[in-house]
C-alpha cells in the first residue's frame, strides 16, 4: 500500500503528493487495525461454541473479574446512590417535588449511571489486570508456549474471559444499582427526613420492566465489550516492561471511551 | 527429517534470513550457532510454526508446514516439543501443574493416575523430585530450564527444539543442563534442534553444528569439523576473536 521508496528510505513523491500518502497510510492502517479487531471478537465468539469448553477456566475468571471487583463495586455504588440522594434531594426540593427522590435516584442508577460506572471501576480494576497478565504472558513467551502446544490462546485465554464478562457485569451492575438505591436511602430518608413510604412506593410506580431491560442490555454489551478490548490490548502489547504497561493504560483509555459512547448509541435505541 | 529450503524472512527494511537452507537429519542433535541478533531464534519460531516466511520452505518427515495453517498445523506440533529461552512456564500453575499441562489439554486426555505417574517421571528425570508443589517465582534459574525441558519432553515428542536452554545460567549449570539433554536424547532418541552460542560446551554434545552469520547457514558439519574449519567466519565465532569480528562481518 506504501509507494515506491527509494534506497535512502525517503519517498521519491514532492510535499503535497507526501501528504496525501501520509493520510492514506493513516487511513489503511486504521481500517487494518479495526479489522484485526473485529477478527478478534469473531475467533473468540466462534471458540466459545466449539468444544473443548475450558470450565475451570471460566470459573477462574468469574473470580477474576467479578468477585475481586466485588469490593469496589460496592463502595463506589453506595457513594453514588448518596451523591445522587443528596444533590436529586436538593435540586428536587426546589420545585417542592422531594416526593420523586426514590424514581430519580433509581431511574438514574438503574438506566445510566449502573452500568456505567459500573463498567468503568471493573475496566480499571479487573480489566487492567486482565491486559497486564495477558501482556506478560506475552512477553515472556507464554503465550507462544500454548501455541506450540496445539492450543488456541485465544479459546484458554479470550473466550473465558468474555464469557465471564457476560455473567459478572449484569450481575455486579445489579449489585451496584441495589447498593446505590440504598445509599440515596440513607441520604433522602435517614438524613434529610422523607418518608420511608414516599421513597420506594414512587419508586415502584415509576420504575418499570423496560428500565430494567435497559440497564440489563447495556451491562452485558459492556460485559463483551471490556473484555474484547482488554485481552485485544494484551495479545497486542508491545516489547518488554514498556510495552506492557502502554497496552494497559491503552486498554482502560479505549474501554471507558467505548463504553461511553456505546452507552449513547445504546440509550438512542433502547425504549 | 527437518529440511528447510531458502527460507528468507524480512522485518520492516532488515532482512533478518536470506534464503537459509538446513537439513536435521531423524534423531540427530542439530546445534545452530551464530552470533546474537543473527537470526537463530527467528529461524526456530519458522522451524515451529510461530512465523511464516516470505519465502521458501520448510519440510517435517515430508509435509511441508509452511503452507499448513490452523488444525494442520497444530497437528505437526503435537509432535514437537519447546524448550524456550525463558522457560516460558505458567506464573499461575506450580511447577508439577506446568508440567502437567500439555498431557491435562491435549485431544487425547491422560488419566488422573497416568498424569501423575508421568509428571513425577519427569520430574525425577530432571532431578526435581518433591519439587512439584513450587511455584516457578521461587525455584532458581537453572531449575526452571529444568522445568521446562520437563514440560516439553513429558508428551514423549519425536522432535525437540531447545531456544538457547542455558542462557544466564552458571558454567557448572551449562554441562548440567547439556549433559540432561544427551542423557533424555540417548533414552528417548527424539530429533533436537538446537539454537546456542554456549562455545565450546555445544560441541560435546551436537551431532551436527550449523553456523548461521547474516542470515544464511554458512557452514554445517560435525562437531569436530566445524571446530576445525578453515572457514574464518566460523573461526572467528568459535575464538571469540574481536578483530577479526570487523574483518568478516
Amino acid at each position: 500500500m506504501s509507494g515506491p521508496v527509494d534506497d535512502s528510505g525517503a519517498s521519491p513523491y514532492p510535499l503535497p503528493l507526501r501528504l496525501v500518502e501520509s493520510l492514506g497510510r493513516i487511513g489503511v492502517d486504521a481500517v487494518q487495525a479495526i479489522g484485526r479487531f473485529g477478527r478478534f471478537l469473531l475467533e473468540a465468539v466462534t471458540l466459545t461454541f466449539v468444544p473443548p469448553f475450558k470450565v475451570a477456566r471460566f470459573v477462574d475468571r468469574v473470580h477474576f473479574i467479578g468477585f475481586r471487583s466485588l469490593t469496589i463495586v460496592i463502595l463506589t455504588g453506595s457513594f453514588t446512590g448518596m451523591v445522587l440522594g443528596l444533590q436529586v434531594f436538593l435540586t428536587l426540593s426546589r420545585f417542592g417535588s422531594e416526593a420523586y427522590l426514590g424514581p430519580a435516584v433509581a431511574l438514574s442508577l438503574i438506566r445510566e449511571l449502573g452500568p456505567v460506572l459500573c463498567a468503568v471501576f471493573v475496566t480499571g480494576l479487573a480489566g487492567s489486570a486482565l491486559t497486564a497478565e495477558i501482556g506478560i504472558m506475552k512477553i515472556t513467551e507464554q503465550i507462544d508456549a500454548l501455541t506450540v502446544m496445539a492450543l488456541s490462546p485465544t479459546r484458554y485465554l479470550v473466550v473465558p474471559a468474555i464469557v465471564a464478562g457476560l455473567i459478572t457485569f449484569p450481575l455486579m451492575t445489579a449489585i451496584f444499582d441495589v447498593v446505590g438505591i440504598f445509599g440515596g436511602y440513607l441520604v433522602g430518608v435517614e438524613l434529610l427526613g422523607l418518608s420511608q413510604g414516599t421513597y420506594f412506593g414512587e419508586m415502584q410506580t415509576f420504575v418499570d420492566w423496560q428500565d430494567l431491560m435497559t440497564g440489563f442490555w447495556k451491562s452485558l454489551s459492556f460485559g463483551i465489550l471490556v473484555p474484547w478490548v482488554c485481552t485485544y490490548k494484551g495479545f497486542h502489547c508491545g516489547h518488554g516492561a514498556e510495552g506492557v504497561a502502554r497496552a494497559t493504560t491503552e486498554a482502560v483509555v479505549l474501554s471507558s471511551v467505548l463504553i461511553l459512547v456505546w452507552d449513547y448509541f445504546l440509550g438512542s435505541v433502547l425504549p | 527429517m527437518i529440511r528447510v529450503a531458502d527460507l528468507s524472512k524480512t522485518f520492516g527494511r532488515q532482512a533478518v534470513l536470506r534464503g537459509l537452507t538446513l537439513e536435521v537429519a531423524t534423531g540427530e542433535i542439530m546445534v545452530v550457532i551464530g552470533r546474537s541478533g543473527g537470526g537463530k531464534s527467528v529461524l526456530l519460531k519458522h522451524m515451529i510454526g510461530l512465523l511464516h516466511p516470505d519465502a521458501g520452505t520448510i519440510t517435517v518427515d515430508g509435509t511441508e508446514i509452511t503452507r499448513l495453517r490452523g488444525s494442520e498445523l497444530d497437528g505437526v506440533r503435537e509432535r514437537y516439543g519447546v524448550v524456550f529461552q525463558g522457560g516460558a512456564l505458567f506464573d499461575s500453575m506450580s511447577v508439577f501443574d506446568n508440567v502437567a499441562f500439555p498431557l491435562r489439554e491435549r485431544k487425547r486426555r491422560a488419566g488422573v493416575g497416568e498424569i501423575l505417574d508421568r509428571v513425577e517421571e519427569k520430574l525425577a528425570q530432571v532431578g526435581l523430585t518433591g519439587m512439584g508443589h513450587k511455584n516457578p517465582a521461587e525455584i532458581s534459574g537453572g531449575m526452571r530450564k529444568r522445568v521446562a525441558i520437563a514440560r516439553a519432553l513429558v508428551t514423549e515428542p519425536e522432535i525437540v527444539f531447545f531456544d538457547e536452554p542455558t542462557t544466564g545460567l552458571d558454567p557448572i549449570l551449562v554441562n548440567t543442563i547439556h549433559h540432561l539433554i544427551v542423557e533424555l536424547h540417548r533414552k528417548f532418541r527424539f530429533t533436537a534442534v538446537m539454537v546456542s552460542h554456549e562455545i565450546p560446551e555445544i560441541f560435546q554434545i551436537a551431532d551436527r553444528v550449523a553456523m548461521l552469520h547474516e542470515g544464511v547457514i554458512v557452514e554445517t558439519g560435525a562437531a569436530d569439523a566445524i571446530q576445525g574449519s578453515a572457514n574464518p567466519i566460523v573461526q572467528q565465532f568459535i575464538r571469540g576473536d574481536v578483530e577479526a569480528a570487523g574483518r568478516v562481518s
